[in-house]
């Protein structure tokens, strides 16, 4: 955790340097809307069990992609949320990348966590199923993410997909800026052992997804 | 007349659940929620909150013994015909861009005789035990804009920096999962699960979606109005607590709701 925070102030300190950057690539903002909109925003939201203001400060990469929105990306822009985010990615100390792929399918389903509502104790789902296809016996899948159906078999049982199966749950905008999904391991949403297991959902050959 | 209603309502929240849970039929979640509706037809349970409403409107209410026939939505005092359809609007009274909830409000306050704390004592109902007049007045003057085009008057420049900062909240990513709204609503064809979800960055999407609320909730057995939709959203956002009647709440507002513009409106509706 504490290494997180400190990825993050380092983040926001480097962020001035690309904001200054960013005005070579991309028309500058004709006044200071967004600064307004989020001072407003401060002023609007209030503090509610777990879900603390300190929720709408954003880091480089989100406050880069809101910046962003609605427009191509820049190259530039590109590379550098990709390599500041890759560079947060943390493996476990054994290098077990793969866990219970039923345990896996469980927090897949688990929409829990995180909102005020939730207990904060509990422990958090990734919902991984609001967003993508997975087992073909689950039927109810949001389609705001690729079908991720046969992700191993498709991909093969390699030490590569198991590694970038952990590498993408993570820390998906390593690989895909501004993408829509949530950094599970980056923000600690999901712990190591049950990244494992979400990974053993997606890669063990005997998992339902690969059937 | 209630019960029947309500249990009309039952039994159609039991359809939708059955049908829902059998995506095997090959029919999305719109499509029944669309059967719903014509089954429904004249029988919205949305006008039970209407009726209510209505009913408070015209009643001297608060310390003051004032009725809302005194209040001012934009059209001049009292006139509730095509109110919401200009929502929201610039009040040099108040020198501040509101909502229909937050003048509701303000009314309440400013010529009832209200306190603040009692005016918003119940923003969102829950079940018989705590109802919202709130959710019935807005009901009200909600239904009292059907078939009206929208037209927010976003030219006006207090309406316009709102709507322009409004923008901004649709595509600010933040919280524990970097969701903006524009995670789930920034793109066509898209669901959630099951749930369709509206593209709110094109026109078409934010006027079918703005023009439906406030919206009868068949899965909470509750009316529910645009302050509670943004409300909830966020909640699922992983953001803090959006408060009633915000700077930031009118902003969101103000940009979508002078994004549908044009289009007629067509609520209160009936959701899921």
């Amino acid at each position: 955790m504490r290494t997180f925070v400190a990825t993050r102030v380092a983040m926001m300190i480097s962020a001035v340097g690309v904001v200054l950057h960013g005005c070579a690539s991309a028309p500058p903002e004709t006044d200071d809307a967004a600064a307004r909109a989020a001072a407003m925003m401060k002023s609007s939201f209030k503090a509610h069990g777990q879900a603390t203001l300190a929720r709408l400060d954003q880091d480089e990469t989100q406050r880069l992609c809101s910046e962003y929105a609605g427009r191509p990306l820049p190259a530039p822009i590109v590379e550098r949320i990709q390599k500041a985010n890759l560079a947060t990615i943390r493996y476990p100390g054994d290098n077990n990348l793969v866990g219970d792929w039923k345990a896996g399918e469980k927090i897949a389903q688990s929409g829990q966590g995180f909102q005020y509502s939730d207990d904060p104790k509990g422990p958090a789902g990734a919902n991984c199923y609001a967003c993508h296809q997975l087992s073909p016996k689950e039927l109810s899948y949001g389609t705001i993410g690729p079908s991720l159906y046969r992700f191993g078999k498709l991909r093969g049982y390699t030490d590569e997909t198991r590694r970038y199966a952990w590498q993408k749950i993570y820390n998906a905008e390593a690989f895909a800026a501004c993408s829509s999904m949530p950094r599970f391991g980056y923000h600690g949403i999901l712990t190591e052992q049950q990244i494992r297991d979400v990974v053993a959902l997606l890669v063990d050959p005997a998992s339902p997804v690969n059937q | 007349m209630r019960k029947t209603m309500q249990s009309v309502a039952a039994a159609g929240a039991v359809a939708i659940v059955a049908a829902t849970g059998a995506p095997a039929l090959g029919q999305s979640t719109s499509d029944e929620i669309a059967k719903y509706r014509e089954a429904l037809q004249d029988g919205n349970p949305a006008e039970l909150w209407e009726a209510r409403g209505e009913a408070m409107w015209k009643t001297p209410r608060g310390p003051a013994k004032v009725s809302f026939e005194r209040c001012d939505l934009g059209l001049g005092p009292g006139v509730v015909k095509g109110a919401y359809a200009q929502l929201p609007r610039y009040f040099p009274d108040a020198k501040r861009v509101m909502d229909l909830e937050t003048r509701l409000v303000w009314c309440m306050v400013n010529q009832q005789g209200m306190t603040e704390a009692a005016a918003r004592k119940t923003v969102f109902g829950n079940g018989s035990e705590k109802r919202s007049d709130l959710e019935a007045l807005a009901a009200y003057v909600a239904s009292q804009s059907q078939g009206v085009a929208m037209n927010v008057p976003i030219d006006e420049p207090h309406v316009h920096d709102m709507y322009r900062l409004g923008e901004k909240m649709f595509y600010y990513r933040g919280g524990t999962h970097d969701f903006a709204c524009a995670t789930c609503h920034g793109d066509d064809g898209r669901r959630i699960r099951l749930q369709d979800l509206p593209n709110l960055t094109k026109t078409e999407g934010a006027q079918k979606a703005y023009t439906t609320w406030p919206a009868y909730r068949v899965s909470q057995g509750e009316l529910r109005t645009f302050q509670w939709r943004l409300n909830d959203c966020f909640r699922q956002q992983r953001f803090p607590e959006l408060e009633y009647g915000s700077d930031a709440s009118i902003a969101l507002t103000a940009y979508l709701a002078g994004r549908a513009n044009g289009a007629a409106y067509d609520g209160p509706a009936i959701k899921r």
